[in-house]
């Protein structure tokens, strides 16, 4: 996955962001292991102290774990993983409905329209 | 951290022009750093006084606390912002000669990056593009095991494929303990890569931080804040 970095905002969030997405998306499966932070940093083309600094706070968040000699890993935790994913589908949804609501539309006709729209992905 | 460069009140003017203006600045180890300004803002003035090929008018430049001279040329890899080869040489005469002058020179480095590359070890650089010329030079000086890396205006002359190789060769070959002060108004190219940036107009220090900050605080890029700072 290529990495897509913004110029309006800071990196290590962005960083942050596409490695949970990463995870999420199975692209590192739970337990596996990580590629050094020199790596990710070059892959991504960043400083690897912002490298750091994103790793740093996916670890204190629970998703990765440092191990003292072999590096890091993802988290063998599914639950953590979860919560994780859940917590940034309810961010995505509330920036959403923030857009709408600016819209002038009703949280009725906005469930009506997803209702539809989800109806026509099936077909 | 601890300082690897530091300048007290550092003043430097040729003749009646003041090209350094009572800078003082302090870049801690383990950085990669940026020193961006207009062209003529003296980006270059005070890279060469941390190399000795000027000395300050007035107040100090220090590297790892001490003053510029053979000491902390052992411990500074510098790229000048024009080239000091004499062009007939070949490269692996060069790399010869790198090897012989620098304790901290590591051969085997330059040869590899050479070959990915694609640049000849037995071509002279009498005969070789302006593009390859720099990238030669570039190839050099990170082949070094040095505290401190100079980069005067590393990407200028490169196309962008190359552009970003020359990063990821920064960024592969600089250590943890490392400091690279990269000077260039090539911002958007490279503020990805930097923790810290110092901007320079008219010989004065007129911003310090670090990029995140920057983005964080005004929640623009180093590249759109450059823009606004030194607006024509």
């Amino acid at each position: 996955m290529p990495w897509e970095l913004k110029s309006d905002r800071p990196i290590y969030t962005q960083l942050i962001e596409q490695i949970e997405l990463m995870i999420f998306s199975g692209v590192y499966p739970l337990g596996s292991k990580l590629p050094s932070v020199r790596d990710m940093a070059q892959e991504a083309a960043v400083n690897p102290n912002t490298m750091q600094k994103a790793l740093v706070k996916l670890e204190e968040d629970g998703l990765i774990i440092t191990h003292r000699t072999s590096g890091r890993s993802i988290t063998e935790d599914a639950r953590m993983v979860e919560m994780a994913k859940t917590k940034l589908a309810q961010e995505q949804i509330s920036e959403f409905l923030e857009k709408m609501q600016l819209m002038g539309f009703e949280q009725k006709e906005i469930l009506t329209i997803i209702d539809n729209m989800v109806k026509g992905m099936k077909k | 951290m601890s300082t690897i460069l530091e300048c007290n009140d550092l003043t430097k003017k040729f003749g009646s022009k003041t090209a350094v203006s009572a800078v003082n600045l302090k870049i801690e180890r383990g950085q990669i750093v940026g020193l961006l300004g207009p062209n003529g803002s003296g980006k270059s003035t005070i890279i060469k006084l941390a190399n000795e090929l000027l000395t300050p008018t007035s107040g100090n430049i220090l590297i790892g606390g001490k003053k510029p001279g053979t000491e902390t040329k052992k411990i500074v890899s510098y790229l000048p912002e024009k080239t000091y080869l004499n062009d007939w040489m070949r490269v692996h005469q060069i790399i010869e000669l790198f090897s012989d002058f620098y304790d901290d020179f590591k051969p085997e480095k330059a040869y590899d990056m050479l070959k990915t590359l694609n640049i000849n070890p037995d071509d002279r650089l009498k005969t070789m593009s302006k593009g390859t010329k720099e990238k030669v030079q570039l190839i050099l000086v990170m082949s070094r095991e040095a505290e401190l890396y100079l980069l005067d205006e590393p990407i200028g002359g490169v196309d962008p494929a190359a552009r970003d190789y020359i990063l990821q060769t920064i960024l592969r070959n600089y250590n943890e303990n490392a400091t690279v002060i990269i000077s260039t108004h090539l911002i958007s190219d490279i503020e990805n890569i930097l923790d810290y940036v110092v901007f320079i107009n008219q010989g004065q220090v007129v911003l310090t931080s670090s990029v995140d900050n920057i983005r964080d605080e005004k929640g623009k890029s180093v590249d759109a804040l450059f823009r606004e700072v030194f607006k024509c």
